[in-house]
């Protein structure tokens, strides 16, 4: 066997030659760590574009590349879905150490940094698929690890991929970075706090990169700068970055509380999940602002030395047992979808009494309450009823008083509970359609009771629990003699 | 192909017929036997003639400590629970079975594989791989890519690197892990019949030599079942309570 680092150096390789029945066509790039070629596999009847990841070896004395090559060959046929490149084949150090993956058309994000600032909007839509897709791979059990500009693709259709897993964690898989080697591993300025402590199990250290990438993207500046020796890197433990707004005079209060909350020291004052952050980005107006959405500059001398004494050997919050799956799930999305104009009191009742059953034993959990205002299909529909108040704002302050009586006996405070009143013709398909966008764990709905109203408008929840990706309560109130009849 | 890797089987029948059933289900077509096949449980004589018709036909199987406490005579340093099954094993036993449990190897290599009940550095002493060191220990004393080895009761991966840095990893069931080739690897798949780490499931290992991947598997049986024949056979209570517990 090969235990050691290879001894001789493999030839170069070059267009034109084949390896395990894929041609190399042409040199896309070479990166710190590995070549890339386009690579095709003639005789298969598949279309996909194919890269050939290759790493440089350089002459045996680079344990890093070598480990995280391994580990990148280890996790990455363990994933899937359309936020990461489609694991085709590999092939070991023995020989030609590779890794063949679906080709990503398309530059990274890596040039629009170079371009920072960008407009806010666009800001703001990265935000939201990025976070999209680091939710998706952390219910894969996955902490990147390595977010940055440069790790990050788009499909055509807009959804992110992030790529590059060499210093990736997953739950269910050894990880052989850890206490391999003496130095934090990442990328210096997106490295969270944590990581910078050999922290290497919680997916709110992707939550932190982000927040830095979008704080770059907003300001054309770096929150912690470049640093490169590990004492550099330990100053995000108590310097606190200038606040965006200082920087960027039109961004907007909700977009500086959004970046700074992702940049908090302690991972349990940013979001809970990456779902949170993309569910906050796309509504800006249920983000509720605290003292970071108006800070105009950084703490003073004084709070900085007192979090630099604190910072001083200090070792990360006890989170040995917590990995990616763990954080994920315990800090879900429940959709309470509420038909605040059409349900009877006695539905309505039994709604709220079942979500505030849930989030009592979801003590993390997030509640968004939402409703469909039905429109015609065609045509603009009359929003404004009789009394002249816009049915949008009724329907709103109707799912707020429905609410009031969950929030105040749960106490859900911080941003934990939101409200939305979607417009849409189809009352289903805007639930479910919902549902899927702001990746909500849960649907809890109410049926209709009565058989003659659903037999002649057809059963919302039943659409709802045939097409919803995700789990479907649906609460029926006890009709009354409900217990007669069934007797 | 992909071999089933069982140890710690003690007797116990429900477990063994139980974990064969899943193998077969997940395509295994070879079979290895890490020891320990008796001690413990109830049905020694059916788990002997069971592995003894699985060696015919190709299959893997070495020497636990138990099989040579019962083939050989209890050493001095034994627990009494386990001297007393031992006794009350070898004399269910017929001669036959008992020769064939002394004629049991001690490790058995396979290409790139070593199979061995205690540990590779000295495998007849009978030491638990408890941590890191001990793996390591094993590890650097043999050549092979891959050693499977029994003993500890709970499932559990090693791996040493080409730069002689160490890992451990607690396994989860049903996840396949690719046993990588720039590193040593050393699996512990668990028992089969006296599981020790809070679930009474019977415990064993799904190696892909194809994709050089080892699967750690979880499968329920009657434990119910076999506690109630170790109660009737009058073996010490100690020993069938645990069974439910899987402590």
């Amino acid at each position: 066997m090969d235990a050691e680092a290879p001894a001789a150096l493999p030839p170069p390789l070059a267009a034109g030659q084949v390896i395990d029945g894929f041609h190399l066509e042409e040199k896309l790039h070479v990166g710190g760590m590995a070549h890339l070629w386009r690579v095709t596999r003639p005789g298969v009847a598949d279309d996909l574009p194919l890269i050939m990841k290759v790493p440089r070896i350089k002459g045996g004395e680079d344990p890093a590349t070598i480990v995280s090559y391994e580990v990148e060959q280890m996790i990455l046929p363990a994933l899937s879905g359309p936020h990461v490149p489609r694991f085709i084949a590999k092939g070991d150090f023995t020989r030609q150490a590779y890794i063949v993956m679906e080709r990503i058309p398309g530059d990274s994000l890596k040039p629009r940094l170079d371009q920072a600032p960008l407009a806010l909007d666009e800001v703001i839509d990265i935000g939201q698929r990025v976070a999209t897709a680091l939710h998706e791979l952390h219910r894969q059990h996955l902490v990147h690890l390595d977010i940055k500009p440069s790790n990050i693709m788009f499909r055509p259709d807009g959804s992110a991929v992030l790529v590059d897993f060499g210093l990736s964690r997953h739950d269910h898989l050894p990880d052989l970075l850890d206490e391999e080697f003496t130095l934090p591993m990442g990328t210096g300025p997106y490295m969270s706090p944590e990581q910078v402590q050999f922290v290497r199990n919680d997916p709110r250290s992707d939550l932190f990169a982000l927040g830095v990438m979008l704080y770059h993207l907003t300001t054309g500046e770096r929150p912690f700068g470049q640093p490169t020796s590990v004492r550099g890197l330990r100053r995000r433990l108590y310097i606190d970055p200038v606040p965006p707004r200082v920087l960027r005079a039109d961004c907007p209060p909700w977009l500086q509380e959004v970046i700074l909350r992702c940049l908090e020291v302690q991972p349990e004052r940013r979001f809970q999940s990456a779902a949170q952050l993309a569910l906050a980005l796309q509504e800006p107006s249920q983000v509720p602002l605290t003292a970071r959405a108006e800070r105009s500059r950084q703490s003073g001398p004084v709070r900085r030395f007192k979090r630099w004494f604190f910072a001083l050997g200090a070792e990360p919050a006890g989170n040995a047992g917590l990995d990616a799956g763990k954080q994920v799930s315990r800090s879900p999305i429940i959709m309470a979808a509420v038909d605040i104009e059409g349900a009877e009191e006695a539905l309505l009742k039994a709604l709220a009494e079942t979500v505030r059953r849930l989030l009592l034993t979801e003590p993390e959990a997030r509640l968004a309450c939402v409703s469909v205002m039905r429109t015609a299909r065609i045509g603009m529909d009359d929003l404004v009823d009789a009394s002249g108040q816009s049915r949008h704002v009724k329907q709103l302050v109707g799912l707020k008083h429905w609410a009031r009586p969950i929030s105040k006996t749960l106490n859900l405070e911080d941003g934990r509970l939101t409200f939305h009143v979607l417009e849409a013709p189809d009352p289903a398909a805007a639930i479910v359609d919902y549902a899927r966008r702001a990746q909500i764990d849960h649907i809890v709905m109410g049926a209709r009771g009565n058989s003659a109203l659903r037999r002649y408008l057809g059963s919302v929840s039943s659409q709802v629990v045939a097409q919803a990706d995700c789990s479907v309560t649906v609460v029926r109130a006890a009709a009354p003699g409900a217990d007669a009849a069934a007797s | 192909m992909k071999t089933a890797v069982l140890t710690d089987l003690h007797a116990n029948r429900e477990a063994v017929e139980a974990v064969l059933a899943h193998a077969r289900a997940q395509g295994a077509r070879r079979y290895a036997f890490l020891g320990d096949l008796v001690g413990y449980g109830p049905d020694p004589g059916w788990v002997l003639d069971l592995v003894r018709g699985q060696v015919r036909a190709g299959a893997v199987a070495v020497r636990g400590n138990h099989d040579a406490a019962v083939a050989h005579g209890s050493p001095p340093n034994m627990r009494a629970d386990a001297r007393n099954a031992a006794e009350w094993t070898r004399g269910s036993l017929t001669a036959d079975q008992l020769q064939f449990l002394a004629a049991l190897p001690l490790t058995e290599e396979r290409g790139e594989v070593l199979y061995v009940h205690a540990n590779a550095y000295a495998p007849a002493e009978w030491d638990y791989v408890q941590s890191r060191s001990e793996a390591v220990r094993s590890l650097q004393a043999t050549a092979r890519r891959v050693t499977f080895c029994g003993h500890m009761h709970e499932p559990k991966l090693f791996h040493l690197s080409g730069l002689g840095k160490a890992g451990e990893f607690t396994p989860t069931a049903g996840v396949p892990i690719p046993l990588l080739p720039h590193r040593q690897w050393l699996v512990i798949p668990g028992a089969v019949g006296q599981p020790r780490d809070g679930d009474p499931a019977a415990c064993y290992a799904l190696f892909d030599e194809e994709a050089w991947a080892v699967t750690y598997c979880r499968v329920p049986y009657d434990h119910d079942g076999t506690a109630a024949k170790m109660r009737e056979a009058g073996l010490p209570q100690r020993l069938w309570e645990r069974l439910v517990d899987g402590r």
